[in-house]
């Protein structure tokens, strides 16, 4: 077995997803036949293959470290579901 | 005279609006025979009488009336798409109109900006119509994991239309729209193309900028064109394509003349035909289909060589490591903070991230996300993610040799028609495997087109996919406007949804 349900919990807390007791059985084995699935690739040698960094054949462009927008903390802002006029209200973070 | 326009007028009405294509639909807006106002207006009757359908999340129906009049009153009639109504995907941001990529987390998120492909619509003369349906954050592939519902195929009420594109791809062949976008990931354009009788290409890697896209999986994902028929999309990836500054993958090149190029003239083409794609239980209305279209393209003067792409079955397997943990990296941004769904449950700030996150992204983000997590988490990373991208440097290695000896590859599309809604919901496997043919371009980062091609046993359409090496769209447009020319495909819907 690839995978098993306190390692689910443990995956869970990492992607920072709460999980009801109640939906672990059923979400470990979906995770359990993906795994098995994608196991597969275990019958393939690839020590001498390097692996593929990029899809595409170009190394990134430069620009120049300059100021190109700004001035748009009201956009920033607008999205968000709790604020004030100039910061984003989280919960406390620190007692 | 003037009583000689309206008696024209009156003729294209009657000539039903949603028998032609975009590109006949630009040529009596350029020969002032119907303005922009009385299109919008057919579109907007017919996206209310279609609700049934349910492809689209958000209409902007005053915008559009507004754009249409400002566009008849100027009268500019220099872009590919002069006052043309579209809608697209919502997946790409819109300003100022709500994108929510099929999730309850973006529910009510309102972009302040423009993805750079449907600004480029927008400069070639298009008009917003509303945002589609997709799977949520495109992960699906039969737009059954939308928050906003699933999306009917209008071929028949209980077929799903595909995914994650299926809001474009039933939009589009129940003409609500004239054409669309979609964005691809690993099928999610070609798929439901297949599964309405429509077409869709997925581009190039790099040649659609992906700038304002709700990310899924950052080294796969390309939008791309969804169209009636092979000259509709070359004019739609014409206008939607262009290099970017936004995107540091976007390939910086000239644009290039897709719809005026187009030439159906394949004579002496190399066609492959890769062994490997002969999957096992594939129907056999399927063979019968691929054998279809290799008649066609010999009859046409091409030549049939076969080929073969040794790593295709390790495919499916590398992309649900990679795309999995490409998501996982991507949505991690949704914390209820910045923008989007925040929980009300949780004592502190961790705990506001899990609930906000645990009730906003349903069962299959959840699934990619934790997959994708643990693929790339401490202890697992060689075994699984290492692993992947060897093997997807094995898959693109597979065309490269390809390529040395044909133009372009011949497959299926997918595995089946339309399935039925519900029908492979709870089983991820078996709904991965729709996939299977459409999967291996994505890793390779290269263009495919699939077009309508045959109906199987029950009148539901089936594609066939045309793949060339890296940005020979044209060519497989050639190809594909060739073949299309011989098959003469018709689909007639009875409209049983108004």
């Amino acid at each position: 077995m690839p995978i098993d349900k306190n390692q689910v919990k443990k995956v869970a807390k990492l992607s920072r997803i709460s999980l009801d007791d109640s939906k672990l059985e059923s979400l470990s084995n979906d995770l359990i036949s993906i795994l098995n699935f994608v196991e597969q690739l275990n019958k393939l040698d690839t020590n001498e293959i390097k692996p593929l960094t990029s899809i595409i054949d170009k190394s990134l462009d430069t620009r120049d470290d300059s100021v190109s927008d700004g001035q748009i903390r009201d956009q920033i802002l607008k999205n968000s579901p709790e604020k004030n006029e100039d910061f984003f209200i989280v919960p406390k973070v620190v007692d | 005279m003037r009583t000689f326009l309206l008696y024209q007028r009156l003729l294209i009405k009657m000539n039903d609006l949603n028998d032609i294509s975009l590109s006949e639909i630009i040529k009596l807006v350029k020969s002032k025979k119907i303005s922009s106002l009385e299109l919008a207006n057919h579109f907007i009757n017919n996206i209310e009488k279609g609700k049934k359908l349910n492809s689209f999340i958000t209409t902007c129906f005053d915008q559009t009336i507004k754009d249409s009049k400002n566009f008849d009153k100027k009268q500019n009639f220099d872009g590919l798409l002069p006052g043309i109504p579209i809608a697209v995907k919502d997946l790409f941001c819109t300003k100022n109109i709500k994108t929510t990529a099929g999730s309850k987390i973006l529910e009510n998120f309102v972009p302040t900006y423009e993805s750079t492909v449907t600004n480029n619509l927008w400069k070639e003369g298009a008009i917003l119509l509303g945002k589609l349906n997709c799977d949520e954050f495109a992960m699906g592939s039969s737009n059954e994991t939308s928050f906003f519902g699933n999306v009917i195929n209008p071929l028949e009420n209980n077929l799903v239309p595909g995914g994650s594109s299926g809001g474009s791809a039933t939009a589009l062949a129940a003409s609500l729209t004239p054409a669309t976008i979609g964005t691809d990931t690993g099928g999610s354009i070609r798929q439901p193309a297949s599964f309405t009788g429509t077409v869709g290409l997925k581009p190039t890697y790099g040649l659609c900028s992906r700038w304002g896209i709700v990310a899924f999986a950052s080294s796969l994902d390309q939008a791309g064109p969804m169209t009636k028929n092979v000259e509709d999309c070359a004019l739609m990836l014409e206008a939607m394509s262009g290099y970017d500054k936004k995107d540091s993958t976007s390939i910086n090149k000239k644009k290039e003349n897709y719809s005026k190029n187009l030439n159906s003239s394949i004579k002496g083409i190399k066609i492959g035909i890769p062994k490997e794609y002969r999957v096992d239980n594939m129907p056999e209305e399927i063979e019968q289909l691929w054998k279809n279209g290799i008649d066609i393209l010999k009859k046409s003067g091409a030549k049939i060589i076969d080929i073969s792409l040794p790593h295709t079955k390790y495919a499916l397997p590398t992309y649900y490591i990679v795309a999995p943990a490409e998501a996982s990296s991507n949505l991690a941004r949704y914390d209820g903070i910045k923008y989007g769904y925040r929980s009300k449950k949780g004592n502190n700030l961790i705990e506001m991230y899990e609930h906000t996150r645990a009730e906003g992204f349903g069962d299959e983000v959840k699934r990619r996300v934790l997959i994708g997590t643990y693929v790339l988490s401490s202890g697992y990373y060689d075994a699984y993610y290492l692993k992947a991208q060897k093997v997807r440097k094995l898959i693109k290695g597979d065309f490269d040799n390809s390529f040395k000896e044909v133009d372009a590859i011949l497959t299926p599309s997918t595995p089946s028609s339309a399935f039925k809604i519900g029908e492979k919901a709870n089983d991820p496997i078996s709904m991965y495997l729709n996939d299977i043919f459409t999967v291996p371009v994505n890793l390779a980062g290269l263009p495919a087109i699939s077009i309508p091609a045959g109906k199987d046993h029950k009148g539901h359409p089936l594609g066939l996919q045309l793949i060339s090496k890296e940005l020979k769209e044209q060519k497989i447009l050639n190809i594909a406007f060739a073949m299309e020319k011989e098959i003469n495909f018709k689909q007639s819907l009875n409209r049983w949804w108004e």
